[in-house]
């Protein structure tokens, strides 16, 4: 009798079979790519936080400078340019600090790295010391009568 | 129940080691802390930046130090500083940022007018708007407070991108997935500043932990009319602007 009435659902049941084998396939997957600690901090994989911090260091920083240069430190700190880091001026040189002989920095041409925070500009804050150079100088260096280091006459 | 305190505190010493190195080892499996890193604890900072206004020169340091010290690629800034001209008989101030300023600005001549410059970046919003809108986790809030992007699991979508109110975010050309200021993340983790502070020659950018007890930031919030890029977002920028002008957007 009640063999009669799901005589026709044998179709049914294949496509059940379906559904199952697909969740179970999409589950396994879905277990085999998420990392067992995504979401241990929020909706993310915790191990990105690594992954952010793997990148090379460019700038060596203020404290690796003063290591070796201390003179040139201490000479800037008594001016006006104490609070310039060496590598505002200079350039990136974590490569120089890791290997100073292998990576040799340039000097930097002295007049338009003046120029770049002391050419006059109305936009700057007043406070800040600045010369319209062309008129101030007439094309000398800057360095003919300041010295970058400690910049005072 | 332990019958002596010898036993006990045997017990108990064995309890601590034993559940302290599985909580290191479970760790290192789950890819958070490696020997190198183990140093730095995200739970320990919450990071944000302090930008004087009266501090900007333009001279674009920080634009070029965060191109070198990030590979940013040409045309795309994580950082950059604009100019901006308040005139008289304009609706909207006068906004200009060639090329992110990262060759500088052509001195400005203009007389009589409110001119200055505003460095910007990533704001790292606690309530960010790109975050709630990745798909795939790619975008998400560290337990330090700075919004990060995992590459390996970016697709691309650019959803983050219009999603920032900011503008801060932009596709790599060379590896189709989204990236963004992270802070120099690999510099904060080591005790050391962002490359954009450690080149900003007036001081007029400075990273700031606000779970930091002894960080000058706590005085520079207190002592200054302080205020964050469009407040009226809700995002929980952690970019604090002093001497900030209104027409800044």
């Amino acid at each position: 009798m009640w063999k009669d009435r799901l005589r026709d659902s044998g179709h049914l049941v294949r496509l059940l079979l379906l559904v199952a084998v697909a969740v179970s396939l999409f589950l396994v997957v879905r277990a085999a790519v998420i990392p067992d600690s995504f979401g241990q901090y929020g909706h993310y994989r915790p191990g990105a936080l690594a992954d952010n911090q793997k990148h090379p260091l460019i700038h060596a920083g203020q404290a690796e400078c003063t290591l070796c240069h201390e003179d040139e430190v201490k000479a800037r700190n008594a001016g006006k340019h104490s609070g310039v880091a060496c590598e505002a001026c200079h350039g990136p040189l974590a490569a120089h600090a890791a290997d100073p002989d292998a990576h040799k920095p340039v000097l930097p041409a002295v007049t338009p790295l003046c120029t770049n925070c002391h050419e006059k500009d109305a936009a700057k804050p007043k406070w800040f010391p600045q010369v319209a150079s062309k008129q101030h100088s007439e094309g000398m260096d800057c360095n003919s009568c300041h010295q970058p280091h400690q910049p005072k006459l | 129940m332990p019958d002596s305190r010898r036993e006990f505190l045997t017990d108990a010493t064995k309890f601590l080691l034993t559940t302290g190195a599985a909580a290191a080892a479970l760790d290192v499996m789950n890819g958070v802390a490696s020997a190198d890193t183990a140093r730095y604890d995200a739970f320990e900072h919450w990071w944000g930046m302090t930008i004087d206004v009266d501090k900007c020169v333009g001279c674009g340091n920080c634009v070029r130090a965060c191109a070198k010290e990030n590979d940013v690629p040409e045309g795309h800034f994580r950082t950059w500083v604009e100019r901006y001209e308040v005139k008289a008989d304009r609706l909207h101030p006068e906004v200009e940022s060639p090329k992110g300023g990262i060759d500088g600005f052509p001195p400005s001549t203009a007389v009589d007018i409110r001119t200055f410059y505003v460095p910007k970046l990533c704001n790292h919003c606690s309530d960010s708007p790109c975050v709630q809108v990745c798909p795939v986790g790619a975008t998400f809030d560290g337990p330090d407070g700075v919004v990060l992007v995992d590459q390996s699991y970016c697709i691309g979508c650019r959803y983050c991108v219009q999603a920032c109110p900011y503008g801060c975010r932009y596709i790599d050309p060379r590896k189709h997935t989204v990236d963004k200021c992270n802070l120099c993340y690999h510099r904060i983790s080591k005790g050391l500043t962002t490359a954009c502070c450690e080149a900003c020659p007036t001081g007029a950018r400075k990273l700031a932990d606000l779970k930091n007890p002894d960080d000058p930031v706590h005085a520079f919030l207190r002592e200054n009319a302080v205020q964050v890029l469009k407040p009226h977002m809700a995002t929980g920028a952690k970019v604090y602007y002093r001497d900030l002008d209104g027409s800044v957007r």
